[in-house]
């Protein structure tokens, strides 16, 4: 096979002959993310989940600007735990990039202990046998974090001591 | 309101080409027509769904428009959602008074990227996206979920897989089919735990394309019409871990305002990537799986054309009616992360 026009990474020629080329998407904006995530990712990188409430008493983790039935304004804040339950997981065999880990990890659905609602993120076992639901976890903080969704590395398992 | 039905469609599928989408579009868009017996200059209007995100070209729709021949002038629209939301904005476009006859078509190449990556764009751009997650690893988490509350079992998927590829043995763009035995899926590993590739769907290049008219124009073209009693559209939270998983109260609400319930279902077509998506919409829309009869097309797990895949179950569900085989029948479609959308058309043979 004759490579002429095919050069650089990602570049190649097929057997019936179609010329293949990668082409990489980027979104290289900033825009504000508005006072609802802003005052969430801000905390985020201080170590704090902050959290919105509806009149109906639910707790909003991430925060929600509106309630999505009611329609109503989310104003109200309250902080909840770094702490809580797996409400569901999957189980991730063929990590690629951009992920929280290189190597097989869970995806797990939070609901942090005092929120109404659970959230998506990355749990760092290596076995699905070490992952249940209704299994505790927590936050593991990175350091040094700019405010994003990035200020947490993973969940991890909480270990209530004693035999493992 | 004016009666508007199905009069004709027509589908292709494969797992991959280097056909454009517009070399896959014109003999399928030509063969609805023919199927109707209508020519281009009668089409009133075409409506398209379709994602750029899918080739990685902003407004590639557009060229779409060479497909059906642009002089002289038509009136034509797209969105940017799956076929079945082109074929609401068609039936509401007739409704105006505007048009009798609508062509609608949906059409992605799911072969061009990882789709499963690429449709997890979708999810919120701050708090999931950037965590690089994908459509089975979200479908993994939804799945779960209902076999832990305990209202769906692993068996119950496996049966939603042997079921949709024996009937996809009858159906020529199946890209998998064959008899299979449960027990035999259920001892396969897990390859992305709780889902097995049993559960996964077949990814497809392809179009769909469907022609709908109304009133006496229909009845002109078709025998026997699948006739549109009624159709809605309805949306839940983005977010997957503020809504409610099991019960799709987005499906619930759709089809309550379409009276699904009314009478009984003969055929319905659930556009349900993933097997566990099925059994989950065929509870939210309340179909009783031991009289109607559930995708008989094999459904979207053994063909799923993205952005055709939806408007392929309406067209799948109306052209039981129109060869006579079914009286009421229901065509869903879905979009979003998690059955996050849903539409639900019913249509009837009289």
């Amino acid at each position: 096979m004759t490579d002429e026009t095919a050069d650089g990474p990602g570049y190649a020629i097929a057997e019936d002959g179609s010329f293949t080329a990668p082409l990489t998407l980027a979104y290289p904006y900033a825009r504000t993310v508005g006072p609802t995530y802003g005052t969430f990712l801000t905390g985020l990188a201080a170590g704090k989940v902050h959290a919105t409430v509806s009149a109906d008493g639910t707790v909003f983790v991430p925060p929600a600007e509106f309630h999505a039935s009611t329609g109503e304004a989310l104003t109200q804040w309250v902080e909840v735990a770094s702490e809580g339950e797996v409400v569901s997981w999957s189980w991730e065999s063929a990590p690629g990039n951009a992920q929280p880990f290189d190597r097989p990890f869970a995806w797990v659905l939070v609901c942090l202990d005092g929120a109404g609602t659970s959230m998506l993120h990355a749990l760092d076992v290596t076995d699905p046998s070490e992952v249940r639901t209704g299994m505790r976890v927590r936050v593991r903080w990175a350091a040094d974090a700019e405010p994003g969704i990035g200020a947490i590395t993973c969940f991890e398992p909480v270990t209530t001591g004693g035999a493992s | 309101m004016r009666d508007v039905a199905v009069v004709a469609s027509a589908h292709s599928a494969v797992s991959a080409t280097t056909d454009t989408p517009i070399e896959l579009l014109i003999p399928v868009i030509n063969e609805a027509l023919a199927n109707a017996g209508l020519e281009r200059r009668e089409v009133d209007f075409w409506c398209h769904g379709s994602c750029d995100y899918l080739v990685g070209q902003p407004f590639s729709f557009v060229s779409a428009v060479d497909a059906l021949g642009a002089w002289p002038p038509i009136v034509e629209s797209h969105v940017e959602m799956d076929g079945a939301w082109a074929l609401y904005e068609a039936w509401i476009k007739i409704q105006t008074g505007e048009a009798d006859t609508a062509l609608v078509f949906g059409n992605g190449k799911s072969s061009v990227a990882d789709m499963f990556r690429v449709m997890a764009l979708q999810l919120d751009p701050y708090v999931e996206a950037p965590l690089g997650t994908d459509q089975i690893a979200l479908a993994g988490l939804q799945a779960r979920m209902a076999l832990d509350a305990g209202v769906i079992t692993e068996r119950d998927m496996a049966e939603v897989a042997a079921r949709s590829r024996r009937d996809a043995l009858a159906n020529p763009v199946a890209l998998v089919s064959g008899e299979v035995s449960v027990d035999d899926l259920l001892a396969a590993d897990k390859v992305r735990d709780p889902l097995r590739a049993h559960d996964i769907p077949a990814m497809g290049d392809g179009v769909t394309a469907v022609v709908i008219a109304a009133g006496d124009r229909a009845r002109s073209l078709a025998s026997r019409p699948a006739w549109i009693r009624a159709i809605d559209h309805r949306i839940d939270a983005q977010r997957i871990g503020g809504r409610d998983l099991i019960g799709v109260p987005s499906a619930v609400a759709a089809a309550e305002r379409c009276g699904v319930g009314g009478d009984r279902i003969d055929v319905a077509e659930i556009h349900a990537p993933f097997t566990h998506e099925e059994l989950l919409v065929g509870r939210a829309l309340g179909i009783d799986a031991a009289t109607t009869r559930i995708n008989p097309s094999g459904g979207a797990l053994v063909s799923n054309v993205l952005m055709a895949a939806g408007l392929a179950r309406i067209a799948r569900a109306a052209e039981t009616v129109l060869d006579g085989t079914a009286d009421r029948v229901i065509g869903h479609a879905t979009q979003g992360p998690c059955l996050q959308q849903n539409l639900v058309c019913v249509m009837e043979g009289a």
